[in-house]
């Protein structure tokens, strides 16, 4: 049971990840990244880490992925573009060439370990509680870095995203005063000194007819 | 199943993400890439949490996952500030820091 779900978890995860290389849309690259995380997730779960395939579906699957699609549809992605000839040809024989010697030197390398089904499983293993623990002993002083790199990051992120020069140039500071049109002949001590700006009103072009009026005070 | 088979899984997914940082342009599908090859070293660090049986490997994984949400936070803020500037979203141009 476990063999078949790792065999297809594992062909998501690898169909998901050369979706994500070879789809020509960002957008659908993103989507095929979401289907390889949670496909990584059941790997995870299959490995007895159950809070970090919790924690990889909610933050990485959910949130993080939320942040891609919106950016894809602020910039709005277009057609991917390939690199020069010769990267397109080398990139992947580069890639080949790493596969087959990642895989000899974990499969070759005839350790005990790798090729055994892991140590014996003991209650509690990955659960919340037995990460959470080790979080606040063993590993406090990661947690804390982390959190002090994910405050970093945010305050760039906000930084490097905002607008950078304030207002363009006179025009638009021009089209940003208050346009209040009010009646001729009548104004603030600001318009008077000529520190603001103001459009006055067009005259009314029928001062002179009162009598024309219905009504009137 | 054997620890190694998960091994050679998070190979190949790494070899993709890399093959992809290779031969794409556009930044957006690069950072894709590199979440790849991230997820790839997670995997990698669960099987052999799993295989020692210590959870140490799903502490760093946790880790890693953070590392690559601050990734992503700013490269994403780089590719709108770029947007914003109608600079083209290709890394090939976009060669120099000089703003």
């Amino acid at each position: 049971m476990s063999a078949v779900l790792f065999f297809i978890a594992a062909i998501g995860a690898i169909a998901g990840a050369i979706g994500v290389v070879t789809l020509r849309n960002p957008f659908y690259s993103v989507l095929s990244l979401v289907a390889h995380l949670i496909c990584l997730a059941v790997l995870f779960l299959l490995l007895r880490a159950e809070f970090v395939a919790a924690a990889q579906v909610v933050v990485y699957a959910g949130a993080v992925m939320v942040l891609y699609v919106f950016v894809v549809a602020y910039v709005g992605g277009g057609e991917q573009m390939l690199g020069g000839a010769v990267l397109r040809v080398l990139g992947p024989l580069f890639a080949l060439a790493l596969t087959i010697e990642l895989c000899i030197a974990t499969l070759g390398s005839a350790l005990k370990g790798v090729s055994g089904k892991g140590a014996p499983y003991v209650a509690g293993f990955g659960t919340p509680a037995h990460i959470g623990s080790l979080f606040l002993t063993k590993y406090l002083f990661p947690f804390e870095v982390a959190s002090i790199l994910l405050l970093v990051a945010a305050v760039g992120a906000v930084v490097l995203a905002r607008r950078r020069r304030g207002l363009e140039g006179p025009d638009e500071q021009l089209a940003l005063q208050i346009r209040a049109p009010r009646p001729a002949w009548t104004g603030t001590m600001a318009e008077a000194a000529g520190t603001r700006i103001v459009e006055t009103a067009p005259e009314p072009e029928h001062v002179g007819d009162v009598s024309t009026r219905e009504g009137g005070w | 199943m054997a620890i190694g088979w998960y091994l050679s899984v998070s190979a190949i997914i790494f070899c993709i993400g890399s093959a992809g940082v290779l031969t794409h342009r556009n930044p957006l599908v690069i950072l894709l890439c590199l979440e790849l090859m991230l997820n790839a070293a997670n995997l990698a660090l669960v099987a052999f949490a799993r295989m020692w049986g210590h959870e140490d490997g799903q502490v760093f994984a946790l880790i890693v996952m953070v590392v690559a949400a601050c990734e992503v936070t700013v490269g994403l803020g780089l590719i709108v500030a770029i947007y914003r500037r109608q600079m083209p979203i290709d890394v090939d141009e976009l060669n120099e820091l000089q703003g």
